[in-house]
C-alpha cells in the first residue's frame, strides 16, 4: 500500500490502473472511438462541400457534435465487461466507497478516450481549415468538455446497467444532459478558430466538469447499486 | 404525531381514495378557470398594439409552458421522495407525471411553433424557450422510454427516479446555456414575450388560465395515480373490495 492514502483512494487507485492495464492489452477497443470520430468528421465534408470557406463556418459544430457522439460511443467499454463478469457486483460488495471506485473508472475512461479525442480535434479541426493557432485551444476544450461528458455518461451508463439493447436508450438519455458542454465547447472552439479570448466558455465548462466530478459520481453509484440489487 | 398525514401518504388504500376524493375539487375549479381566462383572452381582452389578434395563443402557449417545468419538478420531487423515503406511492406519482409533463411540453411547442408562423414568419425559430421546451420533451421521452426499458416496476422506479433528480439538476444549466447560446447568435427578429407592462385586462385572463392549468393538471395527476396504483396493487386484497364497491354502487 502506498503512503498516505486512505483506504478508499487507494483502492480507487488500483482500480484505475487495473482498466488502464487493461485498455493497453487491448488497443483495438481504445481506437474504435477515435476511428469513429475521424470518420464522422470526414463525412461532413463529402455531404455539405470541399471548400474550406465553408466548413471552416460550420467546423466548431463538426468537430464537437462528432466528439459528443465519439464519448458516447465509447461509454460502451466503460462498464459492459464488468458488469457481464460480475466485477461491478464485487466492486458494490468491496465494502469500499463504491462512489470513489466509479470516480476512478470514469477518469481511466476519460484519460483513453476524451483525453485522445482532444489530441485528435484540432487534426480534425484543420482539417476543415482551422488556423494552425487555434490548435491549443481546441486542445483545451475537448479536454475540459470530454471530462464533463465522461462523468454524465457514467450517470446514463449506470442508469441503463439493467437494460438489454440499451444503445439508443443511453443516447437519449445521456444527449439532452450534454447539450450544455456541447454549446460551451463549441463556443471556445468557434472563439480559438477566430483568434479571440476563450476564457469565458472555457472557465463555463470548467464549472460543469467541476459540478460533475462532485456529483455524478454520487449519482452513478446510487444508480448501480440499484441495478444491482 | 405531525407526520401522520406523511406516513398515511404510503399506504396504497388510502391514497387510491383520497385521490378519488380530492379530483373533483381540482377539475371543477380547473374546468371554471380556464372556461372564464379563455373567454376573457379571447374576447374581453384588446388587440395587442403591435400584434394585432395574433397574441391571443398566449393564453395557451404561456400555461402550457409554465406547467411543463412544473410537472418536471413535480416529478422530480416526487421521484426523489420515493427514492429517500423508499415510498411507493411517491413513485407511482412519478410515473403518472411523466406523460402529462410530455404533453404539456408538447402542447407548449406546438402553439410556440403556431405563434412564430404569423410573427417570425416562420414555424420554427431556434429561440431560447422553444429551444428549451424541445430539450425537455427530450428528457421527458428520456424518461419515459427508461422506465419503459425496464420490466421491474419496483427498479424501474428507483433507477427512473435518479435519472429525474439527475435531469432537475441539470434542467437550470441547460436554460442558462441556451440563453446564452442564443443571445450569442441571435438576429433582431425575435420579439420579447414577457412585455414590461402588460394591461391588467390582458394579465388577469392570463393568470386565471395559469392557474387553471395547474389546478388541470392537478386533476389529471389524481386520475392518473388512480390508474396507476390500481394496476400496481392489481395482486392486493383491497382492490377487488374497492372494484366490487364500485362496481354496486354503478
Amino acid at each position: 500500500m502506498s503512503a498516505g492514502l486512505t483506504p478508499a483512494l487507494e483502492a480507487a487507485r488500483l482500480v484505475m490502473a487495473r482498466d488502464l492495464h487493461l485498455a493497453i492489452r487491448r488497443p483495438g477497443e481504445v481506437l474504435q472511438p477515435l476511428v469513429f470520430f475521424a470518420i464522422v468528421t470526414t463525412l461532413f465534408p463529402l455531404a455539405i462541400t470541399p471548400e474550406l470557406a465553408q466548413l471552416r463556418q460550420v467546423a466548431p459544430g463538426v468537430v464537437w457534435v462528432a466528439a459528443l457522439l465519439a464519448s458516447l460511443l465509447a461509454l460502451e467499454f466503460l462498464y459492459r465487461d464488468d458488469a457481464h463478469d460480475g466485477t461491478l457486483e464485487q466492486y458494490a460488495l468491496s465494502g469500499q466507497s463504491l462512489t470513489w471506485l466509479l470516480f476512478a473508472k470514469t477518469a481511466s475512461h476519460w484519460l483513453l478516450t476524451g483525453l485522445p479525442l482532444a489530441i485528435m480535434a484540432p487534426v480534425a479541426a484543420l482539417a476543415l481549415g482551422a488556423p494552425k493557432g487555434s490548435v491549443s485551444g481546441i486542445i483545451a476544450s475537448v479536454a475540459i468538455g470530454s471530462i464533463a461528458l465522461s462523468l454524465l455518461g457514467a450517470i446514463g451508463a449506470s442508469l441503463t446497467l439493467g437494460v438489454r439493447r440499451s444503445g439508443v436508450l443511453l443516447s437519449i438519455l445521456t444527449l439532452p444532459l450534454a447539450i450544455p458542454v456541447l454549446i460551451f465547447g463549441a463556443r471556445a472552439t468557434q472563439l480559438a478558430m477566430a483568434g479571440e479570448d476563450i476564457a469565458a466558455p472555457l472557465y463555463l465548462l470548467g464549472a460543469i466538469a467541476v459540478l460533475g466530478i462532485t456529483l455524478a459520481p454520487l449519482a452513478a453509484s446510487a444508480a448501480v447499486r440499484i441495478s444491482l440489487e | 404525531m405531525a407526520w401522520t398525514w406523511f406516513h398515511r401518504l404510503a399506504s396504497p388504500p388510502y391514497v387510491y381514495s383520497l385521490a378519488a376524493r380530492l379530483t373533483p375539487w381540482f377539475a371543477w375549479p380547473a374546468a371554471l378557470l380556464i372556461v372564464t381566462g379563455l373567454y376573457g383572452g379571447l374576447v374581453v381582452a384588446p388587440p395587442d398594439y403591435q400584434q394585432g389578434e395574433g397574441y391571443r395563443i398566449l393564453y395557451v402557449h404561456v400555461p402550457s409552458a409554465w406547467m411543463s417545468l412544473m410537472v418536471y419538478t413535480t416529478m422530480a420531487a416526487a421521484a426523489g421522495i420515493g427514492l429517500v423515503w423508499r415510498m411507493k406511492v411517491a413513485h407511482a406519482v412519478a410515473a403518472s407525471c411523466a406523460a402529462l409533463g410530455a404533453t404539456f411540453t408538447f402542447c407548449a411547442l406546438v402553439t410556440g411553433s403556431l405563434w412564430g408562423a404569423p410573427m417570425w414568419g416562420t414555424y420554427w425559430e431556434w429561440d431560447p424557450r422553444l429551444t428549451f421546451e424541445l430539450v425537455l420533451l427530450f428528457q421527458f421521452l428520456g424518461y419515459m422510454g427508461l422506465r419503459a426499458a425496464i420490466e421491474d416496476v419496483q427498479r424501474a422506479d428507483r433507477v427512473s427516479a435518479v435519472l429525474a433528480v439527475v435531469g432537475v439538476v441539470n434542467v437550470p444549466i441547460i436554460h442558462y446555456s441556451v440563453e446564452w447560446w442564443n443571445s450569442l447568435h441571435q438576429t433582431a427578429s425575435v420579439m420579447k414575450l414577457s412585455k414590461p407592462s402588460m394591461p391588467p385586462e390582458m394579465l388577469i385572463p392570463l393568470l386565471m388560465t395559469g392557474l387553471g392549468f395547474t389546478l388541470l393538471f392537478g386533476a389529471l395527476l389524481l386520475v392518473r395515480l388512480r390508474a396507476e396504483v390500481l394496476s400496481r396493487e392489481r395482486a392486493a386484497s383491497w382492490i377487488r373490495e374497492v372494484v366490487a364497491g364500485e362496481a354496486a354502487r354503478a
